[in-house]
């Protein structure tokens, strides 16, 4: 169970997060909205205690993580799974190298058993035989891909996309969150998703909460978010821009 | 002109005006400046004690510390045995240019020897590796920062230092004095060659000469020095990367501060080294 109370965080005078507040149970499926620079990746990092907080408490099972120093959350990050938008594979090595990290670092397993996991995870990302390219030779949609195998080849409780089908043409971002709900559906994993991309966020959200002024504006179900007539919601929904912004 | 109820305006008060601002802004750029560096000195202590810790606990993959090992040892092999050969050349030439005025011509080689094993081996390597694979650590580790895939590490639940710093740390602290044995090495050659073949030195005395001028305790100095240059080349760059601001320029302005800091901290330890090590070997 993730739980957020009274999250604030400023880069130097610019305040990008306001007292959020949250909770998102375990095995649910949340989709994080709101526009460019509204928070959204910062909010999702906090999450993971890769950014700390100026005040406020992220519990994650009941302990709150915001004291904790990079060791003691390095326990803590053993129970997520992350994709970033760029994937942030190691471009240093393969794909299977890339993928089989966690299993070198954290599991005594032997090169058969590795190699078999990782041909296994790739497969369950659509992407089997790839084990021994670079990434420098994969298309956009191959990386996420690959970033998430290695975000969930260790079966973590908690997965987090940082905008997954940012960048990706309408069929790749499909099949993206075609994967998304593979992996949660699978893995039965706490699935965070963090994007601007609608049909994403209808996709594979049970609930989703819109930032909108460094605040949570809204927190509901997708049906609650698409059907709203409150117009901050309905401009962004419908992908309108402000009128005041329009060029004569 | 100055109206009704108004001063003169006086020119010398607007001089020393104009020059008490140009002293308040100095001293104030100059204090930020040094707080900085003395912030920077705060977080490389931080970072080695950090090192220190996971190095004691064995956090460190041997893996990543053998390629390592082969990568600054690999990456250096051509500067240094190309300063290593043309400093030892100069050093034989320049010195018998001297020496030949006072008939000591034989005693060329020693001086080479003496000079390469406690000062210009370990130095100029040092220099040498700072240029090349210092410089390589703050670019790699600064476009992984950039990048995302220091958070990547996190993420998954491995710590950056761990990772990243201690493999390179003690494969600098171990390489270096190698690097630095072969720099003297072929130092030493080159400075042979050129006695023996373009100065016309006699080599038997030349060679007893340096045998019995250079002691074991020059060779200790230089890989002493060696030792710490290394810790010095791999915890600056590594530093510099992992702090570098976000973006290309980010990384380009992060390489070059670890070759300069890098160089001008050698260049000073390097000073007080040498009092150090001469005093303590002087007492032994």
């Amino acid at each position: 169970m993730i739980e957020v109370r009274d999250l604030t965080k400023s880069f130097g005078a610019q305040l990008v997060l306001d007292s959020i507040s949250f909770r998102i149970e375990n095995g649910e499926s949340v989709a994080i909205i709101g526009r460019s620079g509204s928070g959204k990746s910062v909010l999702l990092k906090h999450l993971i205690g890769l950014l700390q907080p100026d005040t406020g408490e992220v519990l994650i099972d009941g302990e709150n993580i915001v004291p904790m120093n990079e060791r003691q959350l390095l326990r803590v990050r053993r129970k997520f799974g992350m994709m970033f938008q760029g994937a942030a594979l190691f471009d240093s090595m393969t794909v299977a190298e890339n993928v089989a990290f966690w299993l070198r670092r954290h599991e005594h397993l032997t090169e058969a058993e590795i190699g078999r996991r990782v041909a296994g995870t790739l497969e369950m990302v659509d992407l089997p035989g790839t084990e021994d390219k670079n990434p420098a030779e994969l298309s956009g949609g191959m990386r996420k891909r690959v970033g998430l195998a290695r975000a969930i080849i260790y079966e973590p409780q908690i997965v987090l996309y940082d905008e997954p089908t940012t960048g990706l043409d309408p069929i790749v971002s499909d099949s993206i969150d075609q994967l998304i709900l593979r992996v949660r559906d699978r893995l039965k994993v706490t699935t965070v998703v963090v994007t601007h991309d609608m049909r994403t966020a209808r996709r594979v959200g049970q609930r989703v909460l819109m930032l909108h002024n460094k605040k949570i504006y809204v927190n509901g179900t997708p049906d609650q978010i698409f059907d709203s007539l409150d117009p901050v919601v309905r401009q962004f929904v419908d992908g309108v821009a402000d009128p005041k912004e329009n060029l004569p | 002109m100055a109206g009704p109820g108004q001063e003169m305006p006086n020119p010398m008060l607007a001089k020393v005006r104009r020059f008490d601002t140009v002293a308040v802004m100095f001293s104030l750029s100059a204090s930020k400046r040094v707080n900085g560096v003395f912030a920077e000195l705060g977080q490389i202590t931080l970072l080695a004690r950090e090192a220190a810790a996971s190095l004691l606990k064995g956090r460190a993959s041997w893996r990543d510390l053998l390629y390592q090992i082969y990568y600054i040892g690999v990456k250096s092999q051509s500067v240094v045995l190309i300063t290593g050969a043309f400093t030892g050349m100069v050093l034989a030439a320049q010195t018998y240019f001297q020496f030949h005025k006072v008939k000591m011509d034989t005693a060329t080689l020693a001086v080479v020897s003496i000079s390469m094993c406690s000062e210009l081996g370990p130095v100029l390597t040092a220099l040498m590796v700072a240029g090349c694979v210092g410089a390589a650590m703050a670019a790699e580790i600064g476009t992984m920062r950039v990048t995302e895939q220091i958070d990547a590490l996190r993420a998954l639940a491995t710590h950056p230092v761990d990772y990243l710093v201690v493999p390179r740390l003690i494969a600098a602290h171990l390489a270096l004095p190698l690097l630095t044995v072969e720099a003297i090495g072929i130092g030493i050659l080159g400075g042979y060659f050129v006695s023996v073949n373009l100065l016309d030195i006699e080599p038997t005395y030349l060679w007893a000469n340096m045998l019995r001028y250079t002691h074991q305790s020059d060779l200790v100095i230089g890989l002493i020095k060696a030792f710490i240059y290394g810790g010095v080349i791999a915890l600056i760059g590594c530093y510099k990367g992992m702090t570098c601001r976000l973006g290309v320029e980010g990384v380009g302005q992060a390489t070059t501060e670890a070759v300069v800091y890098a160089s001008i901290t050698i260049l000073i330890a390097n000073f007080f080294l040498t009092l150090i090590l001469g005093k303590l070997v002087s007492w032994l």
